[in-house]
């Protein structure tokens, strides 16, 4: 719980990995070049204080991710999605089972969520059974962009995609997180189109598709799809940090987000180990929508608790102190929730 | 290319290569490769005794996993561009650090095309993914122009703008980006056509003009946010290659101007 000016706010971290991209662990050299990439993300948006070396960030393991999330960082609860990459890493990225085993210890702050790719066919399916089985997870995270021999990517609107949400159906698997990658194929099309999102989630309206990233860098799709589908939910991952070094852009995201799809619908996450959630929680709270963007309202201290925890809580059914919980917006399902201020004029 | 007398010919020079590069634009980011700092190093050798150029270009972009169909156009685009320079013998591109740099630096060698580079990933071709690019610059070029008439004139209502010709526009860096962006799109440029219009060209209804401007500013604010980063990481990326970016107005933070400017916020409310 992090507590300001005599409020009091429930963190949930509703995106965080539990990674291993030592050398050791690379398969080649995109092992290498995805663990740098996240780096200089990492470098280019972080406050100097909180910048990691590079060889912390290649690792971190179970005993400092707790200290980083749940003693330094606020967090109340914490959901792992794991990315396997397993054209890149021996072992894979996402350590699933080291991440499973820290959340059956500590059931009561972590939530483990696994992964799988709809290219596995029939054999996937029965992996898909069999782990749920042993894990009992709600959630998945899908990497779009993963590599799968001659294939480098997917689409949620593929047909053996339908086939894994009609067995998450069954199992009772209900959370559907998407990281939209760059997905090579087909090449001819934009990488980071969203629209295959739109396809399944009309499919399959009992389950929940948290789009992480928010769709960036493809923001203006997403907000467009998200609205007319109310089982669409944003995922803040990577936008949190650009509150830091471009609060005016991080401004227009939240601006966005909440005129397209509501304040009940938004959920932050520090995507650790990209970031740590200290210093996002903190600066969140502060976070101030600028004076001059008359199309967005202030952001208030409600809207902030929901996204911070309580908006992911309400999906995993994370028990929230009764002190802290809040009503829904009473707002429309579909369509932009503010539309008076689609008026720049009105909002003077 | 018609053969100049010999003694006439006038040399390549490292200037006439980057002006060409200024011609090839990202895609995504609606920007020069130039501007971008995306041109890594030109260099220019005589071969053939001096009857023409050898031109080396090395480009170079923010992340290894940037998308391969944006990194390929850029790189052809950039050897087509070269190669039509008068004296130009021959033509290296490569592309730097790129996670399929091997993959697009021989099919550039090559001269494959884009099927012939990426085999059974490419269906068809890469025009309609720049199309789709070139309709979302003049959406956000189309709601700068039109946000900046509200911001200029309190009273003037949303509703109001949808009957703006371009005419209404003053003259200025946006209103050029826009007539630019509706040139490329094949829209027309007379002073009393409508300022907001679908990728056709056709004016929205009264009662669809705000919904239509508010989905435009998504996109404005999502290819202005995606330029600065994009820059960022560049300059994170490849030390000292700030140098070789343009500014961009668009989508600036008072950071990018005047590092020790406090941003003014609005009062917070419960």
């Amino acid at each position: 719980m992090y507590s300001k000016d005599g409020e009091n706010y429930f963190i949930v971290d509703a995106h965080i990995a539990l990674w291993d991209a030592r050398p050791e662990n690379q398969r080649n050299i995109h092992g290498k070049q995805f663990i740098d990439c996240f780096y200089d993300y990492h470098r280019n948006l972080s406050p100097e204080s909180e910048v990691w070396s590079y060889e912390d960030y290649l690792y971190q393991g179970g005993e400092r991710l707790m200290k980083d999330l749940f003693t330094d960082g606020y967090v109340d609860h914490a959901i792992f999605q794991p990315a396997y990459l397993g054209e890149f890493y021996h072992r894979g990225f996402g350590q699933t089972e080291e991440a499973y085993g820290l959340a059956a210890a500590h059931p009561d702050k972590l939530t483990y969520n696994h992964c799988f790719d709809p290219r596995n066919g029939e054999a996937g399916l029965d992996q898909l059974r069999a782990d749920h089985e042993r894990m009992g997870f709600t959630g998945v995270k899908l990497y779009t962009a993963e590599w799968h021999g001659e294939s480098r990517g997917y689409k949620l609107s593929d047909p053996w995609a339908s086939r894994y949400f009609e067995e998450c159906r069954a199992l009772g698997i209900k959370n559907i997180h998407v990281h939209k990658g760059p997905t090579i194929r087909p090449l001819d099309r934009d990488a980071f189109d969203v629209s295959d999102v739109d396809h399944a989630a009309t499919d399959f309206t009992d389950l929940n598709f948290i789009v992480e990233h928010v769709g960036l860098p493809r923001l203006e799709d997403f907000c467009w799809i998200a609205t007319q589908e109310p089982n669409v939910h944003g995922g803040l991952a990577v936008a949190m940090p650009f509150m830091h070094t471009r609060p005016r852009y991080f401004a227009q995201i939240i601006g966005e987000l909440i005129y397209w799809i509501g304040e009940d619908r938004i959920q932050f996450s520090s995507d650790y180990a990209l970031w740590t959630p200290r210093w996002l929680v903190e600066q969140f709270v502060d976070f101030q929508i600028p004076e001059d963007m008359t199309e967005y309202a202030p952001l208030t201290i409600e809207q902030k608790k929901k996204i911070l925890g309580l908006n992911a809580a309400k999906m995993y059914d994370i028990p929230v102190p009764a002190d802290l919980r809040l009503p829904d917006a009473e707002e429309t399902a579909t369509g932009p929730r503010q539309p008076e201020r689609a008026d720049l004029a009105s909002a003077q | 290319m018609t053969a100049a007398p010999a003694g006439i010919m006038h040399a390549v020079t490292e200037d006439d290569v980057r002006m060409g590069l200024g011609k090839v634009f990202d895609p995504e980011l609606d920007e020069p490769i130039t501007e971008l700092g995306f041109v890594r190093s030109v260099r220019v050798d005589d071969v053939d005794g001096g009857t023409g150029a050898l031109v080396r270009v090395h480009l170079r972009l923010p992340t290894s996993f940037c998308s391969p169909n944006f990194a390929y156009l850029m790189a052809s685009d950039s050897k087509d561009v070269i190669a039509a320079l008068p004296g130009v013998a021959a033509v290296v591109v490569e592309l730097d650090d790129h996670h399929d740099s091997d993959l697009i630096n021989a099919g550039l060698a090559a001269d494959a095309g884009y099927r012939g580079t990426f085999l059974h990933e490419a269906e068809d071709s890469l025009e309609e993914l720049r199309w789709t690019f070139r309709r979302k610059a003049h959406t956000a070029a189309m709601e700068r122009c039109l946000t900046g008439l509200l911001r200029a004139d309190p009273t003037l209502r949303v509703e109001d703008v949808g009957g703006m010709h371009l005419g209404d526009l003053p003259a200025g860096r946006e209103t050029d980006a826009l007539m630019r962006r509706r040139a490329a799109l094949g829209l027309p440029g007379d002073a009393d056509a409508s300022v907001l219009v679908d990728d056709d060209g056709r004016p929205y209804p009264a009662d669809a003009v705000p919904l239509a401007l508010r989905r435009a500013r998504s996109t404005r604010i999502s290819i202005d946010g995606n330029a600065h980063f994009c820059r960022g990481l560049l300059r994170t990326r490849y030390e000292g290659s700030g140098a070789d970016q343009a500014f961009r107005p668009e989508g600036a933070e008072p950071s990018d101007l005047f590092p020790l400017l406090p941003l003014t916020t609005k009062e917070s409310s419960t």
